[in-house]
């Protein structure tokens, strides 16, 4: 009895001796770790690989119009691709709405190509069976405005309008666990996992999360859209899952958008 | 045929710094698909770097690869303009052959 006793205490005491020198070692944080982690493979992301499909896509002739993409306007006049994402969610006159990348492509390829909607909408996200063309596409794109400051517009009444509904979606509670996007992402220095989530209330944590995606996810090995991050943000919080390039995604986007405005846009970018 | 590589090579002090991103699936033969089916393994056994006909850099790989694989490594000499050769096999009996040239 009293030897276990003995040994027990000098456990304790070999456990806060390891502590301790654990505690000297690991000065570096969690968060420190992670970035020098994102240093070491920012070099040869596998996002380019999506980027050149998606060049390829845009310029070789395709869907039953036999068209390419070249003529398509995304904002900045036909076939233009440079900057354009820097100006994206923007009201387009053509079909009267405010439109994101990827419903704006989907324009484009319905209307110039002639592919019906719902054959890109059934699946609009790539999986380990098949890669999405809408998602390599818009990969291709945002990689054409890299190192170019964001510049989301509000002055169009509808685009105005977009933004005030997405602020609103960002802090709407509802669902079976009574989440908000600002539940996770309206709070510095607090976790819910391990690594931090911007604070979209922060603009530097706004330009920095929304500058870095779409993104090749690491540990899904895919590149991962924009629409994709949301839909998967409403997932987490046990939402209805929001139909492809539907209102309220492009809303929040472009609530999303604006925050970061004025950053550099980095994208696509590469995360754990 | 594999799908493309992309290599950078470039040379500083007379030490070569080769980066190569690799495209292939590696997959470990212990996953399994949605209907709960084995995924086969499928990884790179062999890679294989040469400049000038000199070997210089070999690696034999397995399941613990990630999937696209990234690698980077260095070696004495080398000079701008001349070519990286870098070569893959995999257990399925593919290979891939891509090549860089070497920038100052």
């Amino acid at each position: 009895m009293r030897t276990s006793n003995v040994s027990k205490a000098i456990l304790v005491l070999a456990l806060a001796a390891s502590h301790m020198a654990l505690a000297a070692e690991t000065e570096v944080s969690d968060s420190d770790r992670i970035a020098q982690y994102r240093e070491m493979i920012s070099d040869g992301n596998p996002a380019d690989f999506d980027e050149m499909a998606g060049e390829t896509l845009w310029k070789t002739p395709g869907g039953p119009n036999k068209a390419s993409l070249e003529t398509c306007d995304l904002g900045k006049g036909a076939g233009v691709v440079k900057g354009v994402y820097t100006a994206l969610p923007r009201y387009f006159k053509d079909t009267g709405k405010v439109q994101d990348l990827e419903s704006r492509l989907l324009t484009c390829m319905t209307t110039i190509q002639g592919i019906p909607e719902e054959a890109i909408t059934a699946k609009p996200f790539n999986s380990d069976k098949k890669k999405s063309d809408i998602s390599s596409l818009a990969t291709y794109v945002v990689g054409q405005s890299k190192g170019m400051k964001m510049k989301v517009s509000v002055r169009h009444p509808k685009e105005k309008e977009a933004y005030e509904i997405g602020k609103r979606i960002f802090n709407y509670r509802a669902g079976p666990y009574d989440f908000a996007c600002s539940t996770c992402h309206a709070t510095s220095n607090v976790r819910i996992r391990l690594q931090d989530l911007p604070n979209f209330n922060v603009k530097k944590d706004a330009q920095s999360a929304y500058s870095s995606w779409p993104a090749y996810r690491v540990s899904q090995g895919q590149t991962r859209s924009f629409q994709w991050r949301l839909n998967d943000c409403f997932r987490q919080q046990r939402f209805p899952e929001p139909k492809f390039v539907s209102e309220a995604t492009i809303d929040l986007a472009m609530f999303l958008a604006v925050s970061a405005n004025g950053v550099e846009y980095a994208g696509p970018g590469l995360k754990r | 045929m594999g799908n493309p590589m992309k290599i950078r090579a470039s040379v500083k002090d007379g030490v070569t710094e080769v980066k190569v991103l690799m495209q292939h699936e590696m997959a470990t033969g212990l996953g399994k698909d949605a209907e709960g089916a084995l995924i086969p393994a499928w990884f790179i056994t062999e890679v294989k770097a040469q400049h000038q006909g000199r070997t210089v850099m070999e690696a034999q790989w397995g399941q613990s690869i990630s999937k696209n694989p990234y690698v980077v490594f260095r070696f004495k000499g080398g000079a701008a303009g001349e070519k990286v050769t870098v070569t893959w096999i995999d257990n399925k009996g593919d290979s891939r052959i891509d090549e860089a040239v070497i920038s100052a």
